[in-house]
């Protein structure tokens, strides 16, 4: 950066160091940027645009409505059980997903032979394609299927499962957490093998048993991992749309109708482009909003090192 | 917590392991072996763990009712453009913003954050009339342009800005000394130094690109151009119920060429994953 100091009197080249950097910055990111502006600001844009409009496809009706759409989002009788589903689902599937990942992620970090294979086995779901995954789900799910085929050997009649509210949702997140705890799996048991070995040596030397050191050394020095992964595990399952196509299609009645799920359903079974962004509008928020508050909770929560 | 265990205690994790196994490797199992029952012994009572009668025709069907090979070939052709395409912009990107000093960077790098935050799900109404007006409906383009410039690949660009920032930088220097360009540093010294986070990101690519559901039911409508995923679904008989051993073949045929792939190279896999810059 000292050219331009070195020779004061010769005339100053267009391309100096920094402008070639800036040059070559512009280069590089100008691809992602123009790509983000146009599949995904402008969009964004467009959705809130459409959000204010009465639009049938069939119809062929195009009309500003200004916040009719808004409102009728507050009157939409369906759309009380639509959130309490969402909620469900997210919650259930946060909770179990990252309890189990971090207790596989224990077990997998003993000192025991033949561990790699076992890792290997928990984490194959996450490779098997999505839609053929939930198609056996649903395969062994069925009255007549497997799981109570099993359960009918040693004198349990099971439920039919896709087919009652409750086994449904509850289905719709299991099949889902097996399918992807493997992920946080790892991350967890990156985690855990970067924690020094001397604290755990140090605490033992204190008298601390297993359980106090996994809350007190363990614990505090993996949650930044643990906030990550839930926030990825959240937005993730906010967008959850092929299990429930596939399992329940939103049965029965509302109970597993999660809110991509009804917005598909306004926007591309019923063509109420409008109200379908609407609803685009609110799951933006509900992201945006959760978001913000777990990156908030990183402040109050997480414990970093330095 | 790697202390020696005592003879009682590994038996008991043993045990633990394998029954919190079952949900995750007998899904796959029963694909497998449902996959060539007959029609007539796929809801036996009891149960089939190993099938008793074998029928291999199911696989033939697959390819009878659904133009299963071009879909193949749909998904795999796609997953392909997204991944290599997700990797070129995803690696530049995050190069430039974790190494070149330009005005506004950090402005931009939040715009593009906030591609994080919208997820094509919110989008895909608007989406859906863009590539109307373009006259890209029923063809494949969607599915490649939005991963590989929507919110997937923000994701990339993230895990490669976190891997080059982290990178020791006297390498570059020397060869900026030398007065090479930054297009050459990034391609010939950057780069190659980037391997595991660029595996990262093609794995995490790929799967993406490969399971994507919503995309193609809003945007296809023609068999012929069906992803894998979408025809999965579609082996019904004329009343609608599921041709179970048919469907399950399907399936075993999407699954397994993935999960081969992975178990010969899971090592590498596995340790890509755990290298995104996710540790916090």
């Amino acid at each position: 950066m000292t050219i331009a100091a070195d020779t004061p009197r010769r005339k100053r080249p267009f391309w100096t160091i920094e402008r070639r950097d800036a040059a070559a910055g512009y280069a590089f990111i100008a691809p992602q940027l123009i790509g983000i502006v146009t599949f995904v600001l402008f969009p964004l844009g467009l959705v809130f645009y459409y959000s204010l409009h009465e639009w049938n496809v069939l119809a062929n009706t195009f009309n500003y409505v200004g916040a009719a759409n808004y409102q009728m989002l507050l009157a939409d009788k369906a759309l009380p059980q639509v959130l309490l589903s969402s909620a469900v689902f997210s919650a259930g599937l946060v909770v179990l997903n990252m309890s189990l990942a971090l207790l596989l992620a224990v077990l997998l970090d003993q000192k025991l032979k033949g561990i790699t294979l076992f890792r290997t086995l928990f984490f194959s779901p996450v490779v098997v394609s999505l839609v053929a995954w939930t198609i056996v789900w649903s395969f062994l799910l069925q009255n007549n299927g497997g799981i109570n085929g099993l359960l009918q050997l040693i004198g349990v009649e099971g439920p039919n499962w896709l087919r009652t509210p409750t086994t449904a949702m509850i289905s719709v997140i299991v099949v889902q957490v097996f399918k992807n705890v493997g992920l946080n799996m790892i991350l967890f048991l990156a985690a855990l093998q970067g924690v020094p070995r001397e604290l755990y040596e140090a605490a033992r030397v204190d008298g601390a048993g297993r359980f106090k050191q996994f809350r007190r050394i363990t614990l505090p020095l993996i949650s930044p991992t643990i906030l990550l992964t839930s926030i990825i595990t959240i937005v993730g399952s906010l967008q959850v749309f092929a299990q429930i196509a596939v399992l329940t299609q939103g049965g029965p009645g509302m109970t597993t109708t999660v809110l991509v799920y009804y917005l598909y359903q306004q926007a591309f079974q019923f063509h109420f482009f409008g109200y379908g962004s609407t609803l685009s509008i609110l799951l933006f928020v509900i992201v945006a909003l959760l978001t913000f508050v777990q990156w908030q909770m990183r402040k109050r929560i997480v414990f970093y090192e330095n | 917590m790697k202390t020696d265990l005592s003879p009682r205690m590994k038996v008991a994790l043993y045990g633990l392991m394998c029954v919190l196994l079952i949900p995750f490797v007998f899904p796959t199992w029963w694909m497998l072996t449902s996959s060539v029952k007959p029609i007539s012994d796929i809801f036996a009572f009891p149960p089939d763990l190993w099938p008793r009668r074998f029928d291999f025709s199911t696989y033939a069907r697959v390819f009878e009712l659904q133009p299963f090979a071009r879909q193949y070939w749909n998904s795999a052709y796609i997953a392909a453009l997204v991944t290599g395409g997700t990797m070129i912009i995803s690696s530049m990107a995050g190069y430039a913003f974790a190494r070149i000093k330009f005005p506004f960077s950090n402005a931009i790098f939040m715009v593009v954050l906030l591609g994080l935050l919208i997820p094509s799900e919110v989008t895909i109404v608007p989406l859906f009339q863009m590539f109307l007006k373009w006259g890209m409906i029923n063809t494949h383009w969607p599915l490649i342009l939005v991963p590989i410039f929507g919110a997937p690949s923000v994701f990339a660009t993230f895990v490669m800005r976190q891997f080059f920032i982290a990178l020791p930088v006297e390498l570059e220097e020397a060869a900026r000394v030398d007065g090479l360009g930054r297009f050459k540093i990034f391609w010939l010294i950057a780069l190659p130094l980037a391997k595991p986070a660029l595996g990262a990101v093609a794995i995490f690519t790929f799967l993406h690109s490969w399971n994507l559901y919503l995309e193609p039911i809003v945007f296809l409508s023609s068999t012929q151009m069906f992803t894998l995923p979408q025809a999965l679904t579609q082996f019904t008989d004329a009343y609608g119920g599921a041709m179970w051993n048919i469907q399950l073949a399907a399936a075993t045929m999407t699954a397994i060429p993935v999960l081969l792939v992975f178990i010969v190279a899971q090592k590498q896999f596995v340790e890509g994953l755990a290298h995104t810059g996710l540790k916090g």
